[in-house]
């Protein structure tokens, strides 16, 4: 069986944080990476919500900021890597056509370790 | 049974609720001091409350209404023991309980985040008390850590402050919701007065240094900004070039704390996580299709940002977005840097002769004959070089600066002792 644990946290107590703070807790976490590290898949780091854009199905258009309406629930991601912000969007116009309704948050990722146990090598996208 | 949260925990949700709050209840009370005073007060509240009761949902509505409060029953003891009528000064607001109550669940405190960044930025106050004001009251630095930021001693400070926050009193707080015109307006002076904080710290070359923390400080409210108005292009150009010019955090100064330019630079300790950052938000920012001077700049950065090596430059780029920058933001500073880029593609005398008309409104600036001195070097106009520097020198801003055109006028010394013009 597969999970995916899904992370939040207040926004402005993360981004309050210190260099010093936030390597801090990844070094916490990392502890528990690495005891569970072969049942970790891909780990994701988002950017912060600041940096995101978000495809409105219906109406077709790209705004700015995260996904905040409250009716909607969270039913899957992609991971996707392209060279460009356009084709990101591209890729998910096209998507919005076979499956219409609802919205796509594009939001870039600033760390990903493909397999958990790759956890000391931090690769930047 | 709730877990009793840590008292760091406590510490990160109160900083974390400041800027709402404080901002909240500044237009509650249209005073800076007693907003202050009441955050305070429910900050106090709040280690005593929480670690017994769990902590609130919200942490901010919890302490707007706690400090509102508590700011109310002590204005209404003050009354009483002085005999002044009971009607409490504040209680006769139109926006006050019914409207407040909605409004914090309405996440409508956007404008009272920009308003109190705005206040702060008041025309009468000095560009240095606007920053003080702005850690004080907005991100709640303690004085001690603005004075260490600022070099000055505590009590200068305090002094600072209270000065800033008097002048404000006097003056006229626009509390009404802004237009369209007027928001564009504040904007356009708290992204200013954001960057003003940068450059504070961006001079600083110990990166543990209090001054150099506010570097983290400007790009935190940068994003504070642009989570409250997500489709302002100038401010993701802003947090941009924030994050582009921090990256190079590590890589700016030597070991002796001297600057090092860009093109000697070791690029390996450029951070990587800051440019990916800054270059989705210039991504973000293209899209709105309405250029302006930060994203401008912030498109220049990235461009040094992009080249793995110094000779990767696209100085190409570089001088057409400097051209760009010429048009929206016109500034003889503006086109000193391009001087850079001409110099790179057409050679020293070219630069040369496009900042020779800038000797007059220029002649008071450091770089100005730093870059000069520079160029007439390259050219082998040994004695004009030197008098170019010896100009720099006596400009210099820090010590560091004037050890750096010392050390090319001591190169020049050697060659003319060496018998070369």
């Amino acid at each position: 069986m597969r999970y995916t644990i899904l992370c939040y946290h207040n926004e402005e107590i993360t981004s309050s944080w210190t260099e010093a703070e936030d390597t801090e807790v990844i070094e916490n976490l990392k502890a528990v990476n690495r005891k569970w590290a072969k049942n970790f898949e891909p780990i994701v780091r988002l950017m912060p919500t600041t940096a995101a854009t978000t495809l409105r199905k219906s109406e077709n258009i790209v705004t700015d900021g995260p996904f905040a309406e409250t009716k909607e629930q969270l039913l899957g991601f992609y991971v996707v890597d392209v060279d460009s912000y356009e084709v990101a969007v591209q890729i998910a116009r096209e998507m919005a056509e076979a499956n219409p309704g609802g919205a796509y948050e594009l939001r870039p990722i600033a760390l990903y370790y493909p397999n958990g146990e790759a956890i000391e090598d931090a690769p930047t996208p | 049974m709730p877990q009793p949260p840590e008292p760091d925990w406590i510490e990160a949700r109160l900083v974390g609720a400041r800027p709402q709050a404080v901002a909240a209840l500044l237009r509650y009370f249209r005073d800076l001091d007693l907003a202050e005073e009441a955050f305070q007060e429910a900050c106090l509240r709040a280690v005593k409350s929480w670690p017994k009761n769990g902590p609130p949902r919200d942490a901010a509505s919890w302490l707007i209404m706690v400090g509102r409060n508590a700011a109310i029953d002590h204005k209404r003891k003050q009354a009483r023991l002085t005999g002044l009528p009971d009607e409490a000064v504040i209680s006769d607001r139109e926006d006050t309980e019914p409207d407040m109550v909605e409004r914090l669940d309405a996440a409508d405190y956007r404008d009272d985040i920009l308003r109190l960044l705005f206040v702060c930025c008041h025309p009468d106050l000095p560009a240095t008390q606007q920053i003080a004001l702005a850690l004080r009251i907005v991100s709640g630095l303690p004085t001690p850590r603005i004075a260490a930021a600022f070099l000055v001693g505590e009590r200068a400070m305090e002094q600072r402050i209270t000065r800033a926050k008097a002048r404000i009193a006097k003056a006229d707080i626009p509390f009404e919701t802004p237009g369209p015109v007027e928001r564009a307006e504040r904007f356009a002076v708290v992204a200013a007065m954001i960057y003003l904080v940068f450059n504070e710290g961006y001079t600083d070359a110990n990166p543990t240094s209090e001054r150099a923390k506010l570097c983290d400080e400007a790009i935190r409210l940068a994003r504070l900004m642009l989570r409250l108005f997500p489709a302002e292009p100038e401010m993701m150009g802003l947090l941009a070039l924030m994050l582009l010019q921090h990256s190079r955090q590590k890589a700016r100064f030597d070991a002796a704390g001297a600057p090092v330019l860009l093109d000697d630079q070791d690029r390996s300790l450029w951070n990587r996580h800051r440019i990916a950052e800054a270059l989705a938000m210039i991504d973000k920012a293209m899209l709105h299709r309405q250029p302006g001077p930060y994203q401008i700049q912030a498109a220049i950065a990235a461009l040094h940002a992009r080249a793995e090596r110094q000779e990767d430059t696209d100085w190409a780029g570089i001088n057409e977005l400097y051209e760009a920058l010429e048009r929206h933001a016109p500034s003889p500073v503006v086109t000193l840097n391009r001087s850079v880029a001409i110099w790179k593609l057409h050679g020293a005398a070219a630069a040369l002769e496009l900042i020779a008309p800038l000797a007059e409104p220029l002649d008071g600036y450091f770089y100005f004959h730093g870059v000069r001195g520079n160029l007439l070097e390259r050219l082998g106009r040994n004695s004009e070089a030197r008098d170019a520097f010896s100009r720099a020198i006596a400009l210099a801003n820090t010590p560091a600066e004037a050890v750096h055109i010392r050390q090319h006028l001591d190169q020049l010394e050697g060659e003319r002792t060496t018998g070369k013009p």
